[in-house]
């Protein structure tokens, strides 16, 4: 470009600087820009130190002697791949249980029931996400878990050749309670962003659909479902990660055991990893917390490695569609 | 397979708000009707109406009588998805489906209907339909591609030829040509000349010489007045409306005198 019109660097001896050069508006953006890199810099500096503290103090924790892992196993794979096999497990039940849901009660809210009826579900639903997970867990361990020593005798005796419905402890505190109480904490999220998603399909492309002749069903299938799609995903994820780190609920659910099983419904799985940080922060014994540390760097990689698969299969099926 | 449709007192609602009233016309089978009216007369409002699109707008309903080929529309045991099966849709913007090839935006609507369908049958499905809407020359190497990808005039046309591919009664376009440059408009009207020798056609325009171009009738509809109802005016030959109309005020709107 030729023109020196607007850019302030213009030599001033020129023409006298025509009057819509604005200062103002020129300072105003420049403040929005820093504070726009200052706060994606703070997020990127917060969790480069997470991760250099992890990595750091935890990496001792890979190489402890052997006592230090005590009756979980004789080096820190043995001792982390049954927390992080109940962390993956009891997170997968969460997503199980909740995504059809969250996603059916989204699209019942957004394209079937009337408004007087999907305004206070919606909010009953958000006011979930508001429970602290404490409550959850002392509502979980003390009353659910008990209520649901039924349902699993039942699944234990009818489905019980598959090694997932095996015994089942008595007291009912087992992953797939954890799993469920996960499940319902991570129901709102889902929702609630799902439910977003959903209502923003364009009325142009829904209509589309209807005046194909597509029936209601029909017109969520071609329109709604492929215009969301990645955004439930970012929701799933963003549920998955709540379940994965997910504490207290764990802690007071789950009896903490020393083993993994397959047995969903047994009382000896280990708890997940961030429950048993929780449960074993306490004991400052010589080289636990390093070994701690270190099972929270697993998790926290854990984490990162599902989001970015997740980002990518996203991002690979819309390069696909833009062709 | 082209049908004729009868509309007699027709009023339209969103909730309690009257849109339209006392509409009374019949549209000849095999010919193109063309509405036109200031903005806000109800003209879309009215069309959709016609295949019962103007319901799927929560708390919006019809009282009145229409009915294709004899065959009422609105009565208690007709299911609106089938009369829009019967009744194809060409909207104002240009709305393929974003997440489909071009291919599968043609064939949307027959998929709808019938579920299995041969490759080589759906292939000639694709292929009439494209050429139906001039559409094929220009797309026949990449059907697999995107119709997003396509530019706006052919957007259009891809939407038509979705319309046309299930073979409807009737086709209702709402200012299928607003949206688009003179080279498309002019693609458009060439390809509404040809359809309405298969199809009844129905199309509301903003532009009075594409009415006089394109239709066989044309009603003016337009309000008494600011929060009324808007209402049909005059729905006669275009030829009489254009040279020579019954109403003074369809005169007036024709020749500019507007308002
Ligand atoms: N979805 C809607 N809800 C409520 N009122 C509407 C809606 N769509 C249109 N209307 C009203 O109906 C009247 C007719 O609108 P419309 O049929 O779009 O007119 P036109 O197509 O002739 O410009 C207008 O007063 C408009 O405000
Ligand atoms: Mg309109």
């Amino acid at each position: 470009m030729s023109t020196t019109l607007t850019t302030k660097e213009a030599p001033a001896g020129g023409d006298p600087s025509p009057s819509w050069i604005s200062e103002r508006s020129g300072r105003g953006d420049a403040i929005f820009k820093g504070l726009t890199i200052a706060a994606a810099a703070l997020i990127l500096l917060a969790l480069a130190s997470v991760f250099i503290f992890l990595f750091t103090q935890g990496f001792a924790g890979f190489t402890q002697p052997a006592e230090v892992y005590s009756k979980y196993g004789s080096s820190f794979w043995g001792y982390v791949w049954p927390l992080l096999a109940s962390t993956i497990v009891a997170s997968l039940i969460a997503l199980i249980i909740a995504v059809p849901l969250a996603i059916g009660i989204a699209l019942v809210i957004t394209q079937y029931a009337p408004s007087w009826l999907s305004t206070p579900v919606a909010y009953v639903i958000d006011l979930l996400a508001a429970v602290p997970s404490v409550v959850y867990g002392l509502w979980a361990g003390i009353y659910l878990a008990p209520k649901l020593v039924p349902i699993y005798e039942w699944l234990h005796e009818h489905l019980g050749f598959i090694p997932l419905f095996g015994d089942v402890v008595s007291s009912g505190r087992s992953i797939s309670t954890a799993g469920l109480v996960l499940a319902i904490m991570i129901l709102p999220i889902i929702t609630a962003i799902s439910r977003e998603v959903f209502s923003r399909t364009p009325r142009l492309h829904r209509e589309a659909a209807l005046a194909l002749g597509a029936t209601r069903w029909e017109m969520i299938r071609m329109t709604v479902f492929p215009y969301g799609r990645s955004g439930v995903i970012s929701a799933v994820m963003l549920g998955l990660g709540r379940a994965l780190g997910e504490t207290m609920a764990v802690v007071m659910v789950l009896s903490p055991g020393t083993l993994f099983t397959f047995n969903l419904f047994s009382g000896s799985n280990t708890p997940s990893i961030a429950a048993n940080i929780a449960l074993r922060y306490k004991e400052r014994s010589e080289g636990t917390l390093e070994v701690l540390i270190a099972t929270g760097l697993v998790l926290f990689l854990l984490t990162f490695a599902i989001n970015f698969a997740a980002r990518w299969a996203v991002a690979r099926s819309e390069r696909k569609l833009a062709g | 397979m082209a049908k004729s449709i009868d509309v007699s007192d027709l009023d339209i609602y969103y909730g309690d708000f009257l849109a339209v009233q006392g509409v009374n016309m019949t549209i000849r089978a095999r010919s193109v009707t063309a509405f036109i009216g200031p903005s806000g007369c109800g003209k879309s409002t009215f069309l959709r109406s016609l295949n019962r699109m103007h319901e799927v707008i929560p708390g919006a309903r019809v009282e009145g009588k229409v009915s294709v080929d004899g065959q009422s529309l609105y009565d208690a045991n007709v299911d609106p998805v089938a009369v829009r099966r019967q009744i194809g849709m060409v909207f104002q913007r240009p709305n393929p489906f974003p997440t489909m090839s071009i291919y599968d935006n043609v064939l949307a609507g027959n998929r709808l209907n019938s579920k299995r369908m041969k490759k080589s049958e759906a292939d000639a499905i694709v292929e009439r339909s494209l050429k139906g809407a001039n559409l094929w020359g220009e797309v026949k190497d990449r059907l697999g591609k995107p119709g997003m990808g396509l530019s706006g005039g052919q957007q259009q046309r891809l939407c038509i030829a979705r319309a046309i591919a299930v073979e409807p009664q009737v086709l209702l376009m709402d200012e299928p040509c607003s949206a688009l440059d003179p080279i498309s408009t002019s693609a458009i009207e060439d390809l509404i000349h040809e359809l309405k020798t298969q199809f009844t056609i129905v199309i509301v325009t903003h532009n009075m010489q594409q009415a006089a171009r394109v239709s066989d009738e044309t009603g003016f509809f337009n309000l008494k007045g600011a929060g009324q109802p808007g209402h049909l005016v005059e729905f006669n030959s275009t030829e009489k409306m254009f040279a020579n109309p019954d109403n003074d005020a369809t005169e007036a709107y024709i020749s500019g005198r507007f308002g």
